[in-house]
């Protein structure tokens, strides 16, 4: 199932001269004898759509935890936005914004009480966030919902809402942890565009997902397995290297390798 | 600051969104009021008796008369055989038969004790217990009389004295009581649910990757609860003062003190129980097993305390709700002063604290 994105170009634009935003050394985080994140290092440019795939309990959540401030590592360092993930952590949280796919927002609160509370938390002010509330209405073409509890909202809506407001503050970075679970193709294929757009700011996207066409659209993917990140690189060389035709059997490569079971 | 209101405006309506939620908080203590008031007393009221009078003597009659005249019985049935009386009980048109002896009044004037025989029944023993007190004391007043009449000055006198309550009203005994349960539903089980409910939904996870500090995120979301408390202590006392005619006799504003203190204890009961507890339900069912039940069974509410075996007594003592219900009895029904409470003030408080470092503790190792 392959999703046709606008904008696909943008695999040409060269970061290798941009700054870092994320970087990691030796990461290691330990929940007693088991090591659910293995020494790893990656960087992530600014502005760049940096994927970050692995099969469940491979520890992509973790690290991304640890990245997000809540949970600190057993070893290693990292800095996010420029702040370093022991010290500053208060910093990163006001830097970055987060959005899984467990919760998107409030379900009984309404749109525009959503969008207040979360632009409310990162310090914006009211007539800044009242304005920027109708633009961004506008832009999604939720008008009319504005009103609506989330709850009567479909899903797709939802999570486009929820992506809308992760990025509402204007972060650094947004942590986008399986964005698109569970969402037909079409409001996929609108949400990465939502993404690209977000990346064209110069918002750094980190974001992990089951859908290895959706890896395909990422700047730069990495690949855990147990822990470890196995492979990282773009799709394109990633697919060059391992001789593959698809991001999907890349993967399948590095994923039968795991010994780890699922938990 | 300004977080904080946000979001405590954000927990209100949570709470006013569910249907559900409203009905626990609001009705549900009324409701509590009038069942424990008026279905589940304690009192011996109008409750059906029969007699099988053997004598059939003037003694007799009016000893017939007097327990029908009294508030507690109504004579609804007169046996002339035992056998009777079995069917009687059987068909639960009686809870208690009473049976006089052959020459009752003879015997009693020439004092050769003369007998009469309770049959209760006993498949609820503790109202049958009672009903053989009430009947035995309407018994010994009536004979009293006979006795008096007969020989004024053969017997000692006995007064009886009831302090505080001189009624006997079991309302006296259950609003205490039913405070106690109401806050801790409202504040401990209400409040540790919500929280977890954040956790399981993920959107805790959300806060705790912004800005906002986890302390303005409990407050915020503790702070509802302590609003809507209040609001059913009051419910309660004006239920109790204006439909049950409980008077408050102690100070207000140090039983408005005790409120919240046993308040801010229930509250941070459910803030341990919300950082133990995974899922919501775990949270409900600590909070009915540990939390609820015993305050309902062993805070003297239900039971006295003293009656009970050891082992449970000593868990009576951490029971916040029995701490509350004792000075709380003392300040309204006693109307006695605040020292006199000081101990309950006290061993509320220092729950109180220990529960918060607790919490605090707990919640800080979930981080790492």
């Amino acid at each position: 199932m392959m999703v046709k994105v606008s904008g696909m170009l943008r695999s040409s634009i060269n970061y290798k001269f941009m700054e870092d935003v994320i970087v990691v050394r030796d990461l290691t985080k330990r929940f007693g004898h088991f090591v659910a994140v293995d020494n790893i290092s990656f960087n992530v440019k600014k502005g760049e759509i940096f994927g970050f795939l692995g099969a469940n309990g491979a520890g992509k959540t973790t690290a991304m935890r640890i990245l997000c401030g809540l949970s600190r590592p057993t070893s290693g360092e990292a800095s996010v936005g420029g702040f370093d993930i022991r010290h500053e952590s208060e910093k990163i949280k006001k830097n970055i914004g987060y959005m899984s796919q467990k919760f998107s927002l409030y379900q009984d609160l309404k749109v525009w009480e959503n969008i207040k509370l979360f632009a409310g938390i990162y310090g914006m002010k009211r007539n800044e966030i009242a304005s920027k509330t109708d633009i961004l209405l506008k832009e999604l073409g939720f008008e009319k919902e504005k009103n609506t509890l989330v709850k009567d909202l479909p899903l797709g809506w939802k999570q486009k809402l929820a992506f809308s407001v992760a990025i509402f503050h204007n972060p650094k970075i947004v942590f986008l942890d399986e964005p698109t679970g569970g969402v037909d193709p079409i409001t996929r294929r609108q949400f990465w565009e939502m993404i690209y757009n977000a990346s064209q700011k110069g918002i750094t996207v980190f974001v992990t997902t089951h859908y290895m066409d959706e890896a395909e659209y990422c700047d730069r993917i990495s690949i855990m397995v147990d822990g470890r990140i196995e492979a990282m690189s773009s799709p394109k060389e990633l697919k060059r290297e391992y001789n593959a035709e698809s991001i999907d059997e890349v993967f399948t490569l590095l994923a039968t390798k795991s010994t780890r079971k699922e938990i | 600051m300004k977080q904080f209101l946000s979001f405590a405006k954000i927990e209100f309506l949570h709470i006013f969104r569910d249907t559900w939620t409203m009905m626990i908080i609001l009705v549900l203590p009324v409701i509590m009021m009038l069942l424990f008031g008026y279905a589940v007393t304690t009192e011996v009221r109008d409750t059906n008796i029969g007699i099988l009078d053997n004598s059939r003597d003037e003694i007799s009659k009016r000893l017939i008369d007097k327990l029908d005249e009294s508030e507690y019985f109504s004579v609804a049935k007169a046996f002339n055989s035992n056998s009777e009386i079995e069917t009687s009980f059987r068909n639960s048109e009686i809870s208690l038969a009473i049976v006089i002896e052959n020459d009752f009044s003879k015997k009693l004037i020439t004092r050769q004790n003369p007998k009469i025989q309770m049959i209760a029944d006993a498949s609820d023993p503790n109202h049958a217990k009672t009903l053989v007190n009430y009947a035995s004391g309407v018994i010994a007043q009536s004979l009293m009389q006979e006795s008096k009449a007969n020989s004024p000055s053969s017997l000692i006198n006995t007064e009886l004295k009831l302090l505080y309550n001189p009624l006997m009203k079991s309302s006296y005994n259950f609003v205490p009581g039913v405070m106690g349960f109401i806050i801790i539903i409202v504040c401990a089980m209400m409040t540790s649910v919500s929280i977890v409910r954040e956790r399981e939904r993920g959107s805790m996870e959300l806060l705790l990757a912004s800005p906002v500090k986890p302390i303005t995120i409990i407050l915020s979301k503790v702070t509802p609860y302590f609003c809507i408390s209040l609001i059913n202590i009051l419910t309660i006392f004006l239920v109790s003062y204006f439909i049950m005619g409980v008077p408050i006799k102690g100070s207000i504003f140090s039983i408005f003190l005790l409120c919240i203190v046993y308040i801010l204890v229930s509250l941070s009961l459910g803030i341990l129980v919300s950082t133990i507890a995974k899922t919501q339900l775990v949270a409900l069912v600590i909070s009915a097993i540990i939390l609820l039940m015993p305050s309902m069974l062993l805070s003297g509410m239900m039971f006295d305390i003293s009656s009970i075996p050891l082992i449970l007594q000593g868990i009576a003592q951490i029971m916040p709700a029995k701490w509350f219900i004792s000075a709380i009895r003392k300040l309204m029904i006693m109307g006695v002063d605040v020292r006199f409470v000081f101990k309950e003030f006290l061993v509320l408080i220092s729950m109180c604290f220990v529960l918060i470092l607790i919490s605090l503790k707990k919640y800080k190792n979930r981080l790492e």
